[in-house]
């Protein structure tokens, strides 16, 4: 019973990453264990919890309720891609260590890609809409306080433009 | 927590597809995967072959016209609820796509996936029942339409052959006059609800859908009813239907509760956008 | 000279690796084809007898390297065929079972470890499950208090009444105090359980290197000693062949302290048999079924009482849920029965508790551990006597508290930790008036007469808790100075986001008078540090900090000792600032630490630039051995700090709540917390920890809890049902104002802090709903918790005049 393996042609963070991968194979085992990307983490691999949210074409999607057969062909950014091309944290990632805005981290890089994304899309977002924009992200440690505030004080840098 | 082993299928066409599930009966469809992939992962679901139509080009459409909302089988809950189109023609639809799960996992799955799941705990199912909307569907026989009247058959049981794909759903237009709302309750922001309801008021006519009620999305006729009497005319309904169940996070009181006091507050406010 | 570190609201070091993706948690740990990957067959029932397994059609499956059940562990290692540890014995725990790492003839909870399975990866490990036929016998399941209790059936045949221990304590005659009282009251409370639920699970990576016959491990847990100590008995090595490294752990909150899991061994197991890398990896299923959950407990209280609320006598017998083994002993039940006192003082008490099994996952501390239980116990009675006598909640605490004279003060009880239960410091009246401010609590009766008026149910709580942390017995740090300047500190207990590499890096920088970034430490790797004990109680600041300050002041004292040589200075003369030694005043007198660390190792060979500049000096009688009788090579300082006993931390919550009049919705409208854990080393780190356990706090009151039919089947096993808040369900500001009553217990005046904001969540939501719910229902009363809006409908209902 050897299971067939097939070739996905993904880009990852800017980088071609071509794959060869059983049909099964959850996107976000095949960016941790195929790729070697351990930054997406898996907290429950049934879609609540966001600690493997990944940008898919820019946009946030869970990697654990995605096949990474099925997303042939397409751009994903993770939070190893999130840092400036210099190597300097990027806005949120800085705000991030500003204000406290992770213990443990292991749920850090989702709140980070759906972050990242949220404020290009709402780049000076109310605080209602900070709050919302981390609505669907589960953080055992943080009580989430310090996470809304960096989402705060992610804006404010961006707003600061490029240092 | 990983899936099963399956055969995979990437068609090009929705033809293809249809060939695909024919030759193999144990073969399911996959479009945004939101509700199938942690069915697999947990091993609740284990089909033999899974169809991905994320190949195939122009199912991603999103048509607004006069008569009403055309969604494609890959659009997303997120691009149907940022389209203003939309929300002119048929407000309900982002009333309640607003309440599907969480952002990340509305810019994934689809609508009409979600329609097919037949979830009597989604939004979506209701929204099309409430409205008479219908999917069209394409199998070996060629297309057919499936009125929301006949979709829902049992408890995740839609009327779609499993050698069927939906291709997409229609939502028809509010009419001139006519109002929607849509309110729900849920333990936790962007979980499934323990009820909730949308109403649709067009002259005399008061219709109001259920979700998380009773095991099938149900639409009640609440034509006539005074306000005061709105919640125990929908129970008087709901009840025989199949009853109010009960759960680990809400008891059948607590949900029929629930009804008295949603019902007559979305039918107002549905009443109020008129 | 240089600010003082302690006490700033240092950013974490740490975070520039978790910030872009460079945590190395466990399953990051040997990421690749070569690993193989474990998963575990799990009882499917609660209770049942194990009558045959056939793992045959697993050998077909391709990619699969091993499958093991209880049969095959003697052969492995002889040890391996007997029960797991009991970590904790004691007297009391007079029938104590602990379970084998594959179940041998029986399974007493679903999720019990059956069967043990290798292969190529996690996928095929699974398919390989699916393809082992186990038939059982079923038994009938106890689940839940009242049914282990009535003791029909049995969870192990040979425990009678399915109590595992019973223990009492009493000062005093309570049940005399309490007839002879003006006032009596009883109240009959229930707390359910519920469980830690980290964002990573338990994961364990194990390598067997050959070549030099040693295993290394990687877990994910709270103590890398005692998994270090499990896996060298089990697996029938020396101490000194094991290496265990606890890498980033995705937080632990009490439930990665129990060890070792049965994966700890079987992982390491499969190594040396299969000699790869092996590794399990948890998944979020197994987290809820095999595991531990904490929290549940029936209480019966009697308290008698005086016309100012004086407690006169309190009794309370408790029933605890230890679920089907009990591998680390009573301390949960001890805790919630000595912690229960909180900040006051009965003229007399008397407690006793059995713990009793369940067909269910066993129990093990969860954060706060028992108090939460014993903090809902004292202050629904305190709620309870205060409505009873017509007085203001905050009153009938104040008669009740032990004074800032009265420190040390002594319960006459045995705390957890064996030692008495002898309270160090605090200050109670002044916190009870800091919380009245932060929340207006005087000011609020007003405003709920008002909400009344428009038909609005608004309530506010108050709970107050004291929380022994930093328990003993001890822990120990290595400051190593290296020649560059560098300073490595090593301790050994374990890091589960508490910034422990911030922290411990300010205690280390001041006290040695180096820059912050100079200074790394590592935690939880026995390579580097051999003894040590692990992070539970809140113990980490109070104990690793303290032997971190310590082994840094030897440090420093050997730095000054060898400048003051070089330097031709008395020693009293000198400073280090930013890892520089100088005279003071004369700045140009000088030498580096990097320098001080050369000449420290009088080594026949020069390296680097270190070396070539430390030629200038000169060290050392010529007349004498190189290195003295009483000294040693190298600028370190190694120390370890064992403190006679705990310190206890205290603190106030208050909480504002409205409940929607027709929805039974629950919301915050305000949530306040005063806190006291002495002195803060980094008031940011301390307000994380209380954010943290304050939302944790909120999910157990209204919004978590573990549901189990008849049959002991877990319902609600993932994060579809298992309700964590998101942010929304979290308030947007919690407010926190500190108290500094320093501990006299250690050199730095800390007392820990980790668990605090979570201990009185289910006490003051129920007294907040309670006092809403009163507004429209005089007698209304929440005796159980958590509660969720189809409960509060339900007591409503029951309640209503009909």
């Amino acid at each position: 019973m050897t299971e067939e393996l097939l070739d996905v042609r993904l880009s990852v963070n800017g980088t071609p990453r071509p794959l060869r991968v059983p049909a099964r194979r959850l996107l976000s085992d095949a960016l941790r264990h195929d790729l070697g990307l351990t930054g997406t983490h898996v907290g429950c691999e049934h879609g609540v919890c966001g600690a493997c949210t990944v940008l898919l074409d820019g946009r946030p999607v869970r990697s654990c309720l995605v096949l990474a057969v099925s997303v042939d062909g397409q751009e994903v950014t993770t939070v190893e891609g999130l840092a400036e091309p210099d190597g300097s944290l990027g806005p949120v990632q800085q705000a991030f260590a500003e204000c406290h805005g992770l213990q443990c981290g292991f749920c850090t890089p989702g709140f980070l890609t759906t972050i990242t994304a949220g404020l290009r899309d709402n780049p000076s977002p109310t605080h209602e809409e900070a709050r919302e924009m981390v609505a669907g992200n589960l953080c055992r440690c943080t009580g989430y306080q310090n996470i809304v505030k960096a989402v705060e004080r992610a804006a404010e840098i961006g707003a600061e433009g490029p240092s | 927590m990983k899936p099963a082993p399956f055969a995979y299928h990437r068609p090009g066409s929705v033809a293809e597809a249809v060939t695909a599930l024919a030759g193999d009966p144990g073969a399911k469809v996959l479009a945004g995967g939101q509700s199938l992939v942690p069915l697999l992962s947990m091993r609740l679901a284990a089909p033999s072959a899974l169809v991905d139509l994320n190949g195939i080009a122009g199912l991603d459409l999103v048509e607004v016209d006069a008569t009403g909302v055309r969604v494609g089988a890959l659009a997303r809950h997120a691009d149907v609820l940022a389209s203003d189109d939309v929300r002119r023609v048929q407000p309900l639809v982002p009333l309640a796509l607003a309440h599907v799960a969480h952002a990340t996992i509305r810019n994934r799955g689809t609508t009409v996936g979600s329609l097919v799941h037949a979830d009597a705990a989604a939004e979506m199912p209701v929204v099309l029942s409430l409205l008479d909307g219908s999917l069209e569907v394409e199998g070996p026989g060629g297309r057919r339409t499936i009125p929301a009247g006949e979709l829902y058959v049992g408890p995740l049981e839609s009327s779609v052959r499993q050698d069927e794909v939906a291709v997409s759903a229609f939502f028809p237009a509010l009419a001139p006059g006519a109002g929607v709302a849509f309110e729900e309750i849920a333990r936790r922001h962007g979980d499934y609800a323990l009820v909730g309801v949308a109403a649709l008021v067009d002259g005399a006519s008061v219709k109001a859908g259920f979700l998380s009620v009773a095991d099938i999305p149900t639409v009640v006729d609440l034509s006539g009813v005074a306000d005061d009497d709105l919640g125990e005319a929908a129970l008087a309904q709901l009840e025989p239907a199949g009853g109010i169940h009960s759960d680990i996070h809400a008891t059948a009181a607590y949900r029929a509760h629930l009804v008295r006091v949603l019902t007559p507050r979305v039918v107002r406010a549905a009443k109020e956008g008129t | 000279m240089t600010t003082k570190l302690m006490g700033q609201r240092v950013q974490r070091v740490e975070d520039q690796r978790f910030l872009r993706g460079q945590g190395r948690y466990v399953d990051d740990v040997a990421v690749g084809p070569d690993t193989l990957h474990a998963a575990v067959l799990r009882s499917p029932h609660a209770h049942a007898r194990i009558v045959d397994i056939d793992v045959s059609a697993v050998l077909d499956v391709e990619g699969v390297h091993a499958v093991w059940t209880y049969d095959d562990l003697a052969d492995l290692s002889p040890p391996m065929a007997e029960p797991l540890p009991l970590l904790i014995p004691h007297p009391a725990l007079t029938h104590g079972r602990t379970q084998f790492a594959l179940a041998k003839d029986e399974v007493n909870y679903m999720g019990e470890a059956i069967a043990f399975v290798v292969a190529e990866d996690r996928y095929v490990a699974e398919d390989a499950l699916a393809r082992i036929r186990v038939d059982y016998e079923l038994l009938p399941p106890v689940v839940g208090i009242p049914a282990a209790r009535a003791a029909a059936h049995l969870v192990h045949e040979d425990v009678p009444g399915n109590v595992g221990a019973r223990l009492e304590q009493e000062v005093g005659d309570a049940r005399a105090a309490i007839a002879t009282a003006p006032h009596r009251l009883e109240l009959d409370l229930t707390v359910e359980r519920s469980s830690c639920q980290p964002m990573e699970g338990r994961g364990v990576v194990a390598r067997w290197d050959p070549d030099v016959n040693r295993l290394t491990a990687w877990s994910s847990t709270q103590t890398s000693t005692g998994v270090r100590a499990a896996v060298a008995v089990k697996l029938g090595l020396d101490l000194g062949q094991v290496d265990v490294i606890t890498p980033d752990v995705g937080g632990g909150f009490g439930v990665k302290i129990n060890h070792p899991w049965p994966e700890e061994l079987l992982v390491p197991l499969a190594a040396r048999a299969l000699g790869r890398t092996v590794k399990f990896t948890e998944d979020r299923r197994e987290h809820f079924i095999s595991t531990a959950h904490e929290r549940g407990q029936e209480q019966h209280i009697e308290v008698g009482f005086d016309d100012d609320g004086r407690l006169l006598g309190l009794s309370v017998e408790f029933w605890h849920d230890h679920g089907a083994y009990t591998p680390y002993g009573l301390i949960v039940p001890i805790i919630t029965s000595t912690q229960l006192l909180g900040p006051y003082k009965p003229q007399s008490y008397r407690v006793v508790f059995e713990s009793i099994y369940t067909n269910t996952v066993m129990v093990t501390p969860y954060r706060g551990a028992g108090r939460p239980q014993a903090c809902f116990a004292m202050e629904r009675t305190m709620d309870a006597i205060a409505q009873y006598l017509g007085k203001d909640r905050t009153e009938v605490r104040a008669v009740n508290f032990i004074q800032p004279d009265e420190f040390p003060y002594d319960h006459g009880l045995v705390f957890q930790d064996g030692r008495e239960l002898e309270y160090d410091s605090g200050d109670y009246p002044a916190m009870l008036e800091k919380i009245r401010a932060l929340v207006n609590w005087d000011e609020f009766p007003a405003y709920q007469a008002e909400m009344a008026a428009q038909g609005r149910r608004v309530g506010i709580g108050l709970a107050c808790y004291v929380e022994g942390t930093g328990v003993g017995p001890y822990e120990g740090a290595h400051v190593h100075v290296e020649t560059s300047g560098k300073v490595k500190v090593a301790t050994g207990l374990t890091t589960q986001g508490q910034g422990h590499a911030t922290v411990f890096a300010q205690l280390v920088a001041d006290e040695l008078g180096v820059r912050l970034e100079d200074v790394e430490v590592v935690t939880g790797d026995t390579r580097r540090m051999p003894y040590a004990v692990g992070t539970f109680a809140s113990r980490a600041a109070v104990m690793s900090g303290s032997a971190i300050h310590l082994a840094a002041k030897r440090t420093k004292e050997k730095a000054l000792r060898i400048a003051a040589e070089a330097l031709e200075v008395d020693e009293k003369d000198l400073q280090i600032v930013d890892g520089v030694v100088s005279v003071i005043g004369l700045p140009e007198a000088a030498i580096d630490l990097g320098t001080i660390s050369v000449l420290s190792n009088p080594l026949r060979y020069a390296f680097d630039e270190a070396s070539k500049a430390a030629t200038q000096f000169s060290v050392g009688d010529p007349g004498k051995p190189p290195v003295a009788e009483d000294d040693e090579p190298g600028l370190e300082g190694k120390d370890f700090y064992s403190p006679e006993r705990a310190t206890f931390a205290s603190g106030m919550h208050a909480v504002i709540v409205e409940t929607d009049p027709e929805t039974a919705e629950i919301s915050i409208l305000k949530y306040a917390v005063v806190h006291d854990c002495g002195n803060l080393i980094n008031p940011m780190i301390v307000e994380g920890q209380i954010h943290g356990g304050v939302a944790q706090g909120i999910g157990g009151a209204l919004y978590e809890r573990m549901a189990y039919d008849e049959s002991g089947q877990l319902l609600n096993a993932s994060f579809m049902d298992f309700l964590i808040p998101y942010v929304t369900e979290i308030p947007d500001r919690i407010e926190i104002d500190h108290l500094e009553t320093p501990s006299p217990l250690n050199p730095l005046g800390i007392k820990g802090a980790g668990e605090a904001g979570v201990i009185p969540s289910a006490a003051v939501f129920a007294a907040a709903i309670e006092d809403a719910e009163r507004t429209a229902l005089p007698g209304f009363g929440i005796t159980a918790m958590p509660i969720s809006p189809s409960e509060l409908f339900a007591l409503r209902h029951h309640q209503e005049p009909s």
